[in-house]
């Protein structure tokens, strides 16, 4: 156990994992996902309240639903960072708080564009994009307190300090944003509640949540590549990997 | 398919421009993502040849001794 | 910056716990009222933010009244992260900081202690300053005693919050803006509940409940700031 575990720790045996699967994330994701968008877009019946705005939904949804998700991974590997001091833990932080920045900023676009022909204004002070809001405040915090601190050791661990705090926050602010919500305005329309989808409808969302879901596979295994030939590039291993071209 | 005419895909009852943004941004936002993390990388790893090409001048080209006391260290 | 700190040499092993935290209380508060400046300053930047709204919104009574609590609650939330800085910073520049992790008390303990030192001389000042301000802004006495004490219970809250943000920015080049990005997002709960807490009483409706999860939330950053903090810190100074 211990021995798999130090060896899923080992950084020159990731590369060589993650250079074997990154083909298979990418091609997969990818089908699954412009599968799922094409059915959604081109397919999938017109939604009898919102008409075809509720397409939207297709990309919206994953990318919130990721955006989340993310960051409780995250905080996993935060907490691996911080008790076992796994190497591979504190790279994945870094490479993956970039992208859960974009997709939160996806989602909160999507939103905004969707409001739009829904509620007849690009931003309502909605719950749920509120906290998409602030979701995304916690990941700009991660990327810049990351990219502060120049000693990469202390870079992470601080990182993970600060995503495990933000993640005991979440559901404290999820609460108090909606808590706030029905305070201010009282029971607005909901973007994506419905009370009962139709196959038609959320098989094409699982079809791209899940191709959504493998493409961040690929990007973070892409990145935390990258994080690896830096921080040890003075290893005999990079030097020999780099020499030979680089693949 | 949901719609009669190529038209009135694009249009999608008025709600067009809006669903067509939202999809344009968000697969420019996939795609950057992925080639600027495929740069990042590309770009370490030339730096690091570079480096390694640099050293290799400094130290003579005929000493692949120096570059096996290296230690191989491997902490997990 | 004077070299000799009052008080640093006192924490030994021989000293309990609760009188090591209680030395190092009592030396934050005795330093910080050598600097006077740094005491008064974030009085004076609350009251001049208050003083911004009926000057830049509208001096109009309905207006003050609606809004007076949102607002002394944003700027004593601002004010609060602009003294942040200053939490650790003294401490770490003349090494005090070091010996501090360097003692065999628990770090999260003494962490505990000056957090408790600087809500001391800046929570406390500002929530004396409050009722002083809401009469200013037109609220009403009930309101007003309401805002006191959603202050009293939340601005611990922002202190022990605020030191996490301090410990991890410290010795950082661009610390300051990097704390605030840090933490204002986390200090979002206690800014909601402090303002729903007074329009609650405004609107007559019973507050001891909202007080009572206001409450809460100082118990869960109580048992918890201090650990990240410590962790922050020691991070922070094997850094540099």
């Amino acid at each position: 156990m211990w021995q798999f575990f130090h060896k899923l720790g080992s950084p020159k045996w990731f590369y060589g994992i993650a250079n074997r699967f990154m083909p298979w994330l990418f091609w997969l994701g990818l089908a699954l996902l412009l599968g799922g968008l094409v059915w959604g877009l081109a397919f999938a019946p017109k939604d009898y309240l919102q008409g075809n705005s509720y397409r939207i939904i297709f990309i919206h949804v994953p990318s919130a639903f990721l955006a989340q998700s993310v960051y409780v991974m995250m905080a996993v590997a935060g907490v691996v960072t911080l008790v076992w001091r796994m190497k591979l833990a504190d790279l994945f932080v870094k490479a993956a708080a970039p992208v859960g920045a974009v997709l939160t900023f996806l989602a909160l676009f999507t939103g905004a564009v969707w409001g739009k022909p829904t509620w007849g204004t690009w931003w309502i002070w909605d719950a749920r994009l509120t906290s998409m809001l602030i979701l995304l405040f916690l990941y700009l915090g991660v990327v810049f307190l990351g990219s502060a601190i120049s000693d990469e050791k202390s870079s992470a661990r601080a990182v993970a300090v600060l995503v495990l705090v933000g993640v005991v926050n979440i559901p404290i602010i999820k609460y108090s944003v909606e808590w706030w919500n029905t305070l201010h305005q009282p029971a607005t329309f909901k973007l994506t509640e419905k009370p009962s989808m139709p196959a038609e409808m959320w098989v094409p969302l699982l079809l791209s949540v899940l191709g959504l879901y493998l493409l961040f596979g690929w990007l973070a295994c892409l990145r935390m590549q990258t994080e690896i030939l830096i921080r040890e590039r003075r290893t005999r291993w990079v030097k020999d990997f780099v020499s030979t071209g680089g693949h | 398919m949901a719609f009669d005419s190529l038209q009135a895909f694009w249009l999608m009852d008025g709600h067009g421009p809006y669903v067509w943004t939202c999809y344009g941004v968000f697969l420019a936002g996939l795609v950057g993502l992925a080639l600027w993390s495929r740069h990042r990388r590309k770009v370490v790893i030339r730096e690091q040849q570079r480096q390694l090409a640099r050293d290799r001048q400094d130290q003579g080209e005929s000493t692949p001794a120096a570059a096996a006391t290296f230690s191989r260290i491997h902490p997990s | 910056m004077t070299a000799r700190q009052p008080g640093v040499a006192l924490v030994t092993a021989q000293v309990g716990t609760a009188s090591a935290m209680w030395t190092v209380v009592r030396r934050d508060l005795k330093s910080s009222f050598r600097q006077r400046q740094d005491l008064l300053n974030p009085l004076l930047f609350f009251f001049m933010v208050v003083t911004l709204f009926p000057l830049g919104v509208s001096p109009e009574v309905s207006f003050l009244q609606r809004s007076g609590s949102g607002i002394l609650w944003v700027a004593a939330l601002l004010a609060t992260l602009l003294s942040l800085d200053h939490l650790f910073r003294h401490d770490f520049d003349d090494g005090t900081l070091e010996q501090m992790v360097l003692q065999p008390q628990p770090l999260f303990l003494l962490v505990l202690a000056k957090t408790l030192a600087h809500w001391l001389v800046t929570g406390l000042p500002l929530i004396l300053l409050a009722p002083v301000l809401g009469i200013m802004l037109h609220l009403e006495g009930n309101s007003i005693a309401v805002l006191c004490l959603t202050l009293l219970i939340g601005t611990p809250v922002l202190s022990l919050i605020g030191a996490i943000g301090a410990a991890l920015t410290l010795g950082l080049r661009a610390g300051g803006v990097l704390l605030s990005l840090l933490i204002i997002p986390l200090y979002i709960p206690v800014l909601i509940f402090g303002t729903g807490t007074v329009a609650a009483a405004a609107d007559g409706t019973p507050v001891g409940g909202y007080l009572a999860l206001m409450a809460a939330f100082l118990v869960l950053a109580i048992t918890l700031a201090p650990f990240a903090a410590a962790a922050a810190l020691r991070i922070s100074l094997s850094n540099s």
